[in-house]
């Protein structure tokens, strides 16, 4: 005789998924959540630990969702879910800039993915320019301490895991081109365009 | 960015094993339990799924693993109706008359006939015909032997086929 497993119900156990994940998140058994944030430069993956927010990722750039996540697993932890209430605040925020109703950000950060020691302080120092500002790699590098590491300081930069939040694109290169960008220079153009700030030839 | 390891060697992002494996779970509860049921007991499921997911193996049978939890809640739910038992007629009007089961269009199936099966039974063919896992993976899920595990699923077969022998068509 043939036993056909039950049928399920279009959507029925999608639902009760994300139930599930919202509560694992809720009740901090997932350590990580993330969410997606749709924004004009691009569909991004916000993710936060209990600290903070610890990645925004700009999804296709960055080799999509699975790569992204598979990242976050590798260097904090497997207990990821989709849970877009963890997120809210960092959407806010990032909805508010890009509205043109917010020049800093105030979520709390997470540095998990980003070593301790010269490429987190020129992270940290990064995250001090002011909405409407610039500055070089170069002074990146004299400000983390090492005066003369400032393409090391580049590459702190271009794996800034906090992209938007920890401005980045802010950071120009001393004779004063575009330099590089973890999005794509257009969308450094993008960014920097949106705060009204001198844009490099 | 440098990989170390081959990806079979790393456990996926819990997300992507939740998604990966909810159908299969919810269809097992369901076959299990009853929709009624089956909702509470599928997060449970993967609640205790991830308590345990950073610590499992990578390599791990993931999908034999989260349905051998599964298979563990549906136990639980069962004592717990054996403890407090409810009338027969109850359970056929609770059926009837709720929004998730015959007022969404389920047919009366024949899993309703298995869950009344000896635990053992019941245990073999809904892992087998509901979650599709191998008389191997069910031995070791139940922790018997496969020739056990044929045997029970065996039996249950039979004893629905003379149920169904015995009822009018209409179920």
């Amino acid at each position: 005789m043939s036993l056909p497993p039950p049928e399920l119900h279009p959507g029925e156990a999608a639902a009760l998924a994300a139930r599930t994940a919202a509560r694992a998140a809720d009740e901090g058994v997932a350590q990580i959540a993330y969410a997606f944030v749709d924004s004009p430069v691009g569909r991004l993956v916000a993710v936060a630990t209990p600290h903070g927010v610890a990645r925004i990722a700009y999804e296709l750039e960055n080799g999509g969702l699975d790569s992204i996540l598979d990242d976050v697993a590798l260097k904090l932890s497997p207990a990821i879910v989709e849970a877009p209430a963890r997120l809210e605040r960092v959407r806010r925020e990032l909805d508010e800039y890009f509205d043109g109703r917010r020049r800093d950000f105030d979520v709390p950060l997470d540095w998990a993915l980003t070593a301790s020691g010269f490429r987190r302080r020129v992270l940290q120092e990064c995250a001090q320019i002011p909405f409407g500002a610039t500055s070089t790699y170069k002074a990146m590098a004299v400000a983390a301490g090492s005066p003369r590491a400032f393409r090391a300081a580049g590459g702190a930069l271009g794996s800034n895991p906090i992209p938007i939040v920890v401005p980045c694109h802010r950071v120009l290169a001393s004779d004063g081109r575009l330099g590089g960008y973890t999005g794509g220079l257009e969308r450094k153009r993008l960014l920097l365009s949106i705060e009204g700030g001198m844009l490099p030839v | 960015m440098p990989r170390e390891n081959p990806p079979t060697a790393r456990l996926p992002p819990f997300q992507r094993f939740l998604d990966a494996h909810r159908d299969d779970v919810l269809r097992f509860l369901i076959a299990s339990l009853g929709r009624h049921d089956a909702d509470d007991a599928f997060q449970e499921t993967f609640m205790s799924a991830l308590r345990a997911y950073p610590r499992l193996r990578p390599d791990s049978n993931l999908r034999g693993w989260v349905l051998t939890i599964a298979h563990r809640k549906a136990l639980d739910v069962h004592r717990a109706r054996g403890r407090n038992p409810v009338p027969v007629a109850q359970i056929h009007e609770r059926a009837a008359g709720s929004a998730t089961s015959a007022a969404d269009g389920d047919p009366p199936d024949h899993w309703q006939r298995v869950r009344a099966l000896p635990t053992r039974q019941r245990e073999v063919l809904t892992l087998r015909y509901a979650a599709d896992l191998t008389h191997a993976e069910i031995a070791r899920a139940l922790g018997c032997s496969e020739e056990a595990a044929r045997r029970a699923a065996a039996d249950g077969l039979k004893t629905l086929r003379k149920e169904l022998r015995d009822v009018p068509a209409t179920a």
